[in-house]
């Protein structure tokens, strides 16, 4: 019953848009409900990737910690968002903390038991390639934005 | 000023009054001055004034203020060279040179029955400003209102005490965006692309106003084409060199046409062929 619920809610997922039914069945396999608490971590800098979160509510905080300036928001995620991309890519580790500013539902997937599932199968594997790599691509042209600083005085 | 047939001539400056200056953030301030021959014309929201900083130069501002007040000529005016410097410095009770309005507006008779769509990059907040002033007036006239506003970090939000007020009501859905926040902001952190898929429009009846950084605008007219807005829906304020301000020096020509005169605001289709073109 939960599986099945696990399976509708991961299909009304942005990241998870047009996934055919049996891949959604081996991924729901691999999910489950999360929830945290507003100042809670998803997960910190340099921990293994063990789990990614989709968001169906509330907003995460993605940041960086810089030597006596605290913690730097470098990107905030909401509702049809996903946190974490490195747990498809060796080494599988995280590269910043996610914290939740607020209460956040959202479904965790197991990053291990999934990644095994795609090397099962590798037609699932491309599918999740694709989709992480749309969402490193996004992230990219937005990281290059904001490097440019386009609101500086030279803008 | 009157020409020799009673007509003002546009190339001359008219003496104003700096009234009120405010600032606004880093090197922003807010100029309220009153011409001295103050006719209360009023002006376009969109539109812009040539502000000379005797003995430094002139540069084109755009209105930032409530066009329902037409005597009260808002400018918000940030201080990257030296004319701009030098009028920022300019306190209550000190002369400019005030020429216009000039340029073509934003569509506000064409908004009317739509949804319409803001989306504001940092300084790009000031021309689209006499907008919201207009939609929120007249509330009824328009469908969805919604402002999408990015900016470089929580200390620069333009305008912030009123963002903060328009927030408070219920006839509009205002979203925030820094590009970097330390822990302490808990708005959102990303560009302001970012917010447009977001966002809760239905792009058959929308309109999308775009101001910003040009780099800005590009993305964010991308971002909304993704999100089903035609060519015919987006529109966006073009800043250029203007010189003259009537269409004549030719400093401001984006191919075919002047932004001065033509613009600054253009329908994205009058210049989707030439905004990719770097020699332009």
């Amino acid at each position: 019953m939960e599986i099945e619920g696990l399976e509708r809610i991961l299909r009304e997922h942005s990241f998870f848009a047009g996934l055919g039914d049996a891949f959604l069945a081996l991924v729901s396999g691999c999910a489950r409900n999360v929830r945290f608490e507003a100042g809670h971590y998803l997960f910190h800098e340099g921990e293994p990737a063990n789990e990614f979160y989709l968001l169906r509510h509330g907003r995460v905080a993605l940041e960086l910690h810089a030597p006596g300036r605290g913690p730097i928001t470098f990107q905030t995620l909401g509702e049809g968002e996903i946190v974490g991309v490195s747990w498809l890519i060796p080494p599988y580790r995280w590269a910043y903390d996610a914290r939740a500013l607020t209460l956040v539902r959202a479904i965790g997937v197991d990053a291990a038991c999934l990644r095994q599932k795609c090397e099962a199968d590798h037609d699932l594997g491309y599918e999740m390639m694709k989709r992480v790599t749309s969402v490193l691509i996004q992230r990219l042209q937005t990281t290059r934005l904001q490097i440019l600083d386009v609101y500086g005085t030279h803008g | 000023m009157a020409d020799t047939d009673g007509t003002t001539d546009p190339m001359v400056p008219r003496l104003a009054r700096i009234a009120r200056r405010r600032r606004d953030g880093p090197q922003v301030w807010t100029l309220e001055i009153e011409a001295e021959d103050s006719a209360g014309a009023g002006f376009a929201p969109g539109q812009f004034n040539m502000l000379t900083a005797f003995g430094v130069g002139e540069v084109p501002i755009s209105l930032s203020g409530d066009p329902a007040e037409p005597d009260r000529l808002v400018h918000t005016i940030r201080a990257v060279g030296p004319v701009s410097t030098a009028l920022t410095r300019l306190g209550p009770g000190e002369t400019v040179g005030l020429r216009g309005p000039f340029g073509v507006g934003w569509p506000m008779a064409e908004l009317a029955g739509h949804d319409v769509l803001i989306v504001a990059g940092g300084l790009g907040l000031a021309p689209l400003r006499p907008v919201l002033y207009r939609l929120l007036a007249e509330r009824a006239r328009y469908g969805k209102v919604v402002l999408l506003y990015g900016t470089r970090s929580p200390q620069e939000i333009l305008f912030r005490r009123q963002i903060e007020s328009w927030r408070r009501r219920l006839d509009i859905d205002i979203e925030v965006t820094v590009d970097h926040a330390l822990g302490d902001w808990h708005g959102h952190v990303g560009v302001v692309t970012t917010l447009i898929p977001r966002a809760s429009f239905d792009p058959a009846h929308t309109i999308a106003l775009v101001c910003g950084p040009e780099v800005m605008m590009r993305f964010a007219i991308a971002a909304l084409r993704d999100a089903g807005l035609p060519d015919t829906a987006l529109f966006l304020s073009m800043e250029r060199n203007m010189k003259c301000a009537v269409g004549l020096c030719g400093h401001c020509q984006i191919g075919p046409v002047f932004a001065c005169r033509d613009g600054p605001v253009f329908r994205f289709d009058r210049l989707r062929n030439v905004l990719a073109v770097k020699e332009i």
